[in-house]
């Protein structure tokens, strides 16, 4: 028998409900696999007692035949969400002793669904970042290591980081992230697992800490599309409590992943194919991905979504700018870090108080998203910015209108590369989203799917973009390539 | 304004005449048990602290919704300002620093907002009437509250008033006087009162105004530099805090300087204006729309349910009076400020003569609610009763001072008219035989002025009729008495 913190969520429920091994045992085993492999620092807070306790009302409730989707499968919360009672950081200083009187929408689905929070995982400072660098609770380790280099230590992505991290590292079965431009898709390329940003609006921001607003998207990470299907079926849900949210009904996502391909149309976008910074190894994974969609029966069209380009500049507007307004009120007032000295003005605490309490990403967005809505350059840059976001979901639109039901793309140009390539120019750093970024502003749904692993024996993913809440599809053409790539390649840290 | 008639008010300086250009912006605060984005109560008075929800701490996480409520009040009073009503709005965030404002931005609107132009009719003290714009009116919330006098070194925060719902109320630059915009926020409470959207009571601060006042030279066309007075809070603050500016800038301007645009505060002790911040040092506010809420969309019939639940309002009900009872604009326009005291004046002149009510209740029972420090729904004398005692007078059964009597002795006990009348045997004699009785008594008493009046002093006969009056304890019928003294002492 495989060792339990190997089962997929799907096969570990059936044990459960089969009364193969307990909640309880679950837990338990991946409370000590997060022991052991600490060292990857993928949790910021790991609730080892709240994780007992839940493992053991869920095996109340499975002996009662009163189980949930989600019931007794341990998971990782990205440090992000609100948890009631339990310290929430978003990576930050400022918020380093928050503990919220509260619980977030999601969180509390996954609650109701039966699922044990294992801990709060890292990730970059307020979601800000693809590497995990700049956390206040240190950098995550991803447990792939290069063929070549195997001491080397990489990064996992961002910013959900630690949630991927941990999904690979089998410290949990799945984990929630976040995905503003891509920080749930692009950690989880870097790390060989499933991720899904769901369409803007299908999962509650309530209790979420807010990045950017008219972005943010909470999504499952898991180790299968099975997996993200069922996760994503327990989190997603109107909310009246979240204006933005849509009053839609969640249908089985889980159950229309097995349809397969046959007949879809499926868009290949010219413009993923940039000059720079783009690896041609990712390019033939790329070909790859297609041939495999196309020998599960689908076909395959080439699109044009021609203002593929503008998106990371308007991404670095729109984002920084919601971001500048969301972090005002981290302003040692009424919660959180306060760093005043006697004599000091209000001014001199705000100044003291976001300066310790800030690191410099966050400090950097912050300064540019203020200078984008300032008076005199806001037409200049926002609006701008804005008519760009416009015409970019103008572009998906134009080919799913043309009859393409999926567009299959790269996740990342590159595979993950080193903690120590200390990447200090922003732009390069900024680079990591530039096949994220538009869907995000699109508000549209997108899954990386690990397909292959590059030469140096990293794992890639490539990403499927649907319809606006037709995660459906988008999870069907998943499942197609997962099965056609038989990704089944585990970091070397777990076979040693 | 409706047409530029020559300014009616106007400041003489020493290089010649200035008029003022007023320009208001009131904050009123929407009558709602909830708050703007939050559940969180309203009830002014409360202790600190104790209506906050996680919304109005803006902790992290937290996102607005918004209570439709506040939005049926801010459409409500747009259809009383007849003012066009936006079916798309949009909520800004305005960004700015303070300690009582939780967000680090107060949620409102900017470009969009929820009504647009619409029309205020200025009731005159001389029965005329002025015509200003409405610029705008927008929903918004209202920070907390600092206080600085709690601690000998901290300031203490109360956030109960954080989130809840404001309408600012932008007029157009129309006003010409203190006297007019004092007029302008008179009507505009007296409009939100009827609509039930705000209580108007700005020594509680559910309603502040803010002043833009300029100057110039009578017959100047253009605008010069205005300033911004915030926060008054009062209609006597306001008017007096017109005049100081004013004279300010007619100072400045005169003195060879120019006028910069700011922000002042008014202090009522001194009488003046002082700087609260620069042009320099204005914030800059960064509005951009809200992504945590949607555009706010509603449909015709919205606002037809809204409009169809509208009172009739005071303009409307000026116009009534002045057509149907016959009153004239100006006791029209003092009988409907106040809605309760425009039902009780209805109820006084239903099937009555309506100027005689009138008179009754504006220079009768106002005096005595003035005197006694109540409003009318306090009043000692019910309109039933005032209505009564009018029928009395109406059918001859007391004089007109009789009457006098009677409404005091009204006011004191609370009785009925009639039951006072009768009981304390008050009914006017109409009796000739006790009336010719009382004459010839008072005539036997005075033979001499009897002389005087056959003499051709009919002037005198007054004095009889008082003396008549006095014997009968004014019960006599005052024009029996005159008509029986001319028979009998001029035959």
């Amino acid at each position: 028998m495989t060792t339990l913190t190997d089962l997929t969520i799907a096969e570990a429920r059936k044990g459960l409900d089969a009364k193969e091994f307990t909640a309880a045992e679950l837990t338990e085993a991946h409370l000590a696999a997060m022991e052991t492999h600490a060292d990857l620092n993928a949790y910021i807070t790991p609730t080892p007692e709240r994780a007992r306790e839940m493992a053991a009302a869920s095996d109340a409730r499975i002996a009662k035949g009163e189980a949930g989707a989600m019931e007794g499968i341990p998971i990782a919360m990205k440090d992000l969400f609100c948890t009631d009672g339990t310290r929430t950081t978003a990576g930050s200083n400022i918020l380093g002793t928050f503990v919220p009187p509260y619980e977030s929408t999601v969180s509390t689905n996954l609650w109701n669904a039966g699922a044990v929070l294992l801990g709060k995982a890292n990730l970059d400072e307020f979601a800000m970042g693809s590497s995990n660098e700049t956390s206040a609770f240190g950098n995550v380790v991803n447990p792939w290591t290069r063929t070549d280099q195997p001491e080397r230590k990489l990064v996992p992505g961002g910013s959900s980081g630690g949630s991927a991290s941990a999904v690979a590292a089998r410290i949990a079965m799945g984990a929630t992230g976040t995905d503003t431009g891509g920080s749930i898709r692009q950690p989880a390329s870097f790390c060989g697992i499933t991720g899904l940003k769901p369409t803007y609006g299908r999962c509650s921001r309530w209790g979420i800490v807010a990045f950017a607003s008219s972005l943010d998207q909470a999504g499952p990470m898991a180790r299968t599309v099975e997996d993200v299907a069922l996760m994503l079926g327990a989190m997603a849900g109107h909310d009246p409590k979240d204006s933005t949210s849509a009053p839609i009904a969640v249908p089985d996502f889980a159950a229309a992943i097995e349809q397969g391909v046959a007949g879809l149309k499926v868009g290949i976008p010219k413009e993923y194919r940039p000059e720079e910074g783009f690896s041609p190894e990712i390019d033939a994974i790329w070909t790859r991905g297609m041939e495999m969609l196309r020998d599960a029966g689908a076909e395959t069209v080439d699109i044009s979504l021609p203002h593929t380009k503008y998106a990371l500049a308007a991404y670095y507007i729109v984002a920084p700018a919601e971001a500048s307004s969301n972090l005002a009120r981290y302003d040692g007032v009424r919660y959180g870090l306060r760093v005043v000295e006697d004599g000091d003005s209000l001014n001199d605490m705000y100044c003291k108080t976001r300066g310790a309490g800030f690191g410099a990403e966050v400090k950097r967005r912050i300064l540019i998203g203020t200078y984008a809505l300032s008076a005199g350059y806001y037409d200049a840059y926002y609006l701008k910015a804005q008519k760009v976001r416009a015409l970019i979901a103008r572009d998906f639109k134009t080919a799913f209108d043309s009859g393409v039901d999926v567009i299959l793309t790269p996740t990342t140009p590159s595979a993950a590369f080193g903690l120590d390539e200390e990447i200090t120019d922003p732009v390069t750093m900024y680079l990591n989203d530039v096949f994220t970024v538009p869907t995000s502003l699109a508000g549209l749904p997108g899954l990386s799917v690990p397909v292959a692993l590059t030469e140096a024996g990293l794992p890639q993913g490539l990403q499927l973009i649907g319809r606006p809440f037709d995660e459906d599809t988008v999870l069907r053409a998943g499942r197609a390539l997962e099965k056609a790539a038989a990704f089944t390649a585990k970091p070397r840290l777990l076979e040693g | 304004m409706d047409a530029t008639p020559a300014p009616t008010y106007v400041l003489s300086g020493e290089t010649g005449d200035w008029e003022v250009v007023i320009g208001l912006e009131v904050h009123a605060q929407v009558i709602s048990h909830a708050k703007l984005f939050s559940g969180a109560s309203t009830t002014f008075g409360a202790d600190p602290n104790s209506q906050v929800s996680l919304v109005d701490a803006a902790m992290p996480g937290m996102l607005p919704v918004i209570n439709r409520a506040c939005v049926e009040q801010a459409v409500r009073t747009g259809l009383g300002l007849r003012a066009h009503i936006n079916h798309t709005s949009v909520f800004a965030r305005k960004n700015y620093f303070y300690a009582d404002l939780p967000q680090g931005y107060q949620i409102s609107q900017y470009e969009l907002p929820i009504v647009g132009e619409g029309t205020l009719i200025l009731d005159m003290p001389d029965g005329s009437s002025r015509t200003v714009g409405i610029e705008r009116l927008h929903l918004e919330q209202d920070a907390g509250k600092s206080m600085h006098d709690q601690h000998p070194s901290k300031s203490f925060i109360d956030l109960n008033r954080s989130g809840v719902a404001l309408m600012e109320i932008v007029s157009k630059p129309d006003m010409r006087s203190p006297e007019e915009a004092g007029a302008y926020l008179r009507k505009l409470r007296s409009i939100l009162r009827y609509l039930g959207t705000c209580d108007g009571n700005m020594e509680e601060g559910s309603m502040r105004a803010d002043v833009n006042v300029s100057v110039r030279k009578v017959g100047e066309t253009g605008l010069r530099t205005r300033c911004e007075v915030k926060n008054v809070n009062s209609v006597r603050f306001v008017m007096q805090a017109i005049e100081a500016e004013a004279t300010r800038h007619i100072e400045v301007w005169e003195s060879g300087g120019e006028v910069i645009q700011e922000t002042r505060l008014f202090d009522p002790a001194k009488g003046e204006t002082r700087s609260m911040r620069s042009k320099e040092e204005a914030h800059d506010y960064r509005y951009f729309p809200d992504p945590d809420l949607l555009p706010l969309e509603f449909d015709d019939a919205f606002v037809d349910g809204i409009r169809a639940t509208l009172p009739e309002l005071p303009d409307d009900k000026k116009a009534r009076f002045i057509s149907d009872v016959g009153l004239t604009p100006y006791d029209a326009s003092v009988l409907v400020v106040d809605r309760r005291e425009a039902d009780f004046f209805e109820a006084v002149a239903k099937d009555r003569d309506g100027k005689t009510a009138a008179n009754w209740v504006i220079s009768t029972l106002f005096g005595t609610l003035n005197k006694m420090g109540v409003g009318i729904d306090e009043s000692p004398v019910s309109a039933e009763n005032l209505g009564k005692l009018i029928d009395l007078i109406a059918d001859d059964t007391i004089s007109g001072r009789i009457a006098k009597d009677v409404y005091e002795i009204m006011v004191e006990t609370g009785e009925a008219p009639d039951t006072i009348v009768e009981e304390r045997g008050l009914k006017q004699v109409k009796d000739t035989g006790a009336i010719e009785a009382a004459i010839d008594e008072v005539m036997a008493a005075n033979p001499d002025k009897v002389e005087q009046v056959r003499g051709g002093k009919e002037k005198l006969l007054g004095w009889f009729t008082g003396q008549v009056m006095k014997a009968t304890q004014g019960k006599a019928n005052p024009g029996m008495v005159n008509d029986l003294l001319k028979k009998k002492i001029l035959g």
